[in-house]
């Protein structure tokens, strides 16, 4: 019985009911990551040992008649910007190729605590900067349904693996859309959570304000299955909120009679892809069908979310990743003196695209330039989330695409960054204003490759979009 | 042109990185053309508008002053490009008397 593209859930039952081992299970993934991870690249680090020990823990613990909770025994993946104490996290940069961290990220501890089989660190675009993992210090992760194809990104590892079949569930991250353009890209559930949902510990900070983790899963079952996992407050991230976390699984109900969606018209302008206009324009004809009520609405400061995004993200980077200076982690380049030091240490081991960023970063931040743009995008980025909670005011979810197009062409957009920034339209306003947002697919394109949209929800409801999400996914 | 080559040579420095001299022209080129789509901006009224750096209401959190176990020392210092007797060690800093 091939296994490596069932769902946690349905694997859950089939270990829970010895129908399965753990042990079978792990053994089946990795022969399918032996089988494709080739042509897909996923992977920066695969955990064979680990896994096998974990999967002899469970198998024992099924054996001797206990119940397993719901993830565990089940083959995931994390993505490499997320500490993994012991196992090699590089943020697929070279200045961190042999980083060993010290101490767990809170949302993968949870996952382990749970006795999830933990298959490897997956591939991304260096330090989460990318949208295609093209930009990854090691190596181009490929689209499953089209090896020539980009997996998207930054969390382009993530996607490829569960959509790959080389692991059941991934946890990414998103600071600008890095979860949901992947799931999107490769046919997957991606779920960005509300900021402060999951805890910032131990994710290497790209954008503190923006960052948060999420999982990337087959359906979105599993995806309430992850969110229960890893949410919740964490004293180690004075960013997590307090907010009491519910039972996600509840939210599993078909049923959005009487829901209000709204369809923002600045989502459906200039660059949009037809076949994907058309694609998201029948699923608010499918919400319309199962009783939601469609509302057109205007968030009018969506074309500047770009800019505000590409000023606010870099400065904060450039701040955060002033720490990798060859002095207490990472890798050190030789030099006369300290100054010299750091400076070859960080000309030889970033990629251009984080130089690119540190750059307009700094730039963006220093004397003569910060009120003219860093401070400019904040009260910009106030104008965006205020779009938001007028909107809210009249609807309970907002029905976007996830990305203007379908997966494009592996070194189609390299040459020109701010072609391949403009791609984040869809996705980083809802970073900048803190929001939930998932990705679920709706169909493929005449070149068979997946569309998917994206439900905006309120702040911390998480639920509202995960009942509207699970509501379509039952409706096909 | 939005930003010059002296600019240029300036956050990098600041930044620590060193742009080589046959990338010179590319770097120019795509961060004007990066500063100069950002200028959008510019075109709005944000003179009444308060600055937002957390999308969502953040307080301090605050804990009591309580000593707690905290990284082992080794381990702290596993992942050093260079040490010495504890310590990470770096190129000299200070002249020698």
């Amino acid at each position: 019985m091939a296994l490596y593209n069932k769902t946690a859930h349905e694997l859950h039952d089939l270990l829970q009911t010895k129908k399965i081992s753990a042990a079978e299970l792990t053994a089946d993934i990795f022969s399918r990551i032996d089988e494709v991870e080739d042509k897909i690249g996923a992977y920066l680090t695969l955990t064979r040992d680990k896994a096998t020990d974990t999967a002899k823990l469970v198998d024992e613990k099924i054996s001797r008649g206990e119940k397993i909770a719901p993830l565990e025994g089940i083959p995931c993946a994390i993505k490499d910007n997320i500490c993994t104490k012991g196992i090699r996290t590089t943020c697929a940069s070279k200045i961190l190729e042999n980083f060993i961290p010290p101490y767990d990220a809170t949302a993968y501890a949870k996952l382990a605590a749970q006795n999830s089989i933990i298959v490897g660190k997956l591939n991304l675009d260096e330090f989460a900067m990318g949208g295609s993992t093209e930009n990854s210090g090691f190596h181009t992760t490929h689209n499953p349904h089209d090896l020539e194809r980009v997996p998207g990104g930054s969390s382009g590892g993530s996607a490829a693996a569960v959509a790959g079949g080389e692991a059941v569930f991934t946890l990414g991250s998103d600071t600008g859309g890095s979860i949901r353009q992947p799931a999107s890209f490769c046919g997957v559930v991606g779920f960005k959570p509300t900021y402060g949902r999951v805890s910032r510990y131990g994710l290497v900070a790209f954008a503190s304000s923006l960052d948060q983790i999420g999982p990337l899963t087959r359906d979105v079952t599993d995806c309430a299955l992850v969110l229960n996992a890893i949410c919740g407050l964490d004293e180690m991230d004075s960013t997590s909120t307090a907010a009491p976390v519910p039972d996600f699984t509840k939210s599993l109900v078909a049923d959005v009679k009487g829901l209000k969606i709204g369809l923002p018209k600045e989502y459906f302008v200039k660059g949009i892809d037809a076949e994907v206009e058309t694609a998201i324009r029948n699923v608010a004809k499918k919400f319309e069908s199962l009783g939601a009520e469609i509302i057109e609405l205007s968030l009018p400061h969506t074309d500047y979310a770009i800019s505000t995004y590409y000023l606010i993200a870099p400065a904060e980077a450039a701040t955060n990743l002033e720490r990798y200076d060859g002095v207490s982690y990472g890798a050190r380049v030789d030099g006369a003196d300290v100054v010299e030091m750091m400076t070859n240490t960080r000309t030889e081991k970033f990629g251009a695209e984080v130089k690119r960023r540190i750059m307009i970063g700094n730039y963006a931040l220093s004397a003569g330039y910060y009120d003219a743009y860093y401070l400019k995008a904040l009260k910009v980025r106030t104008l965006i989330q205020k779009d938001f909670t007028d909107a809210f005011k009249n609807v309970d979810l907002i029905l976007t695409p996830t990305t203007p197009n379908a997966a494009f062409k592996i070194g189609e957009m390299t040459s020109d960054p701010l072609k391949m920034y403009l791609q984040d339209i869809c996705t980083v306003p809802v970073n900048l204003a803190g929001l939930p947002g998932i990705s679920v697919p709706c169909g493929v394109n005449k070149n068979k490759l997946p569309l998917a949209f994206q439900l905006i929800g309120k702040a911390l409801d998480e639920e509202t979009i995960i009942k509207a999400a699970f509501t379509y996914e039952q409706a096909l | 042109m939005k930003i010059s080559e002296q600019d240029i040579k300036t956050v990098a420095s600041l930044s620590r990185l060193r742009i080589p001299e046959e990338e010179k022209d590319d770097v120019l080129f795509q961060l004007n053309k990066i500063l100069t789509y950002v200028e959008n901006l510019q075109t709005l009224d944000t003179s009444n508008i308060e600055p937002t750096t957390y999308a969502l209401p953040m307080q301090n959190v605050f804990r009591a002053d309580e000593v707690k176990p905290s990284l082992d020392r080794e381990l702290a210092l596993s992942n050093a490009p260079l040490k010495e007797d504890g310590y990470f060690k770096v190129p000299r800093v200070l002249e020698q008397a």
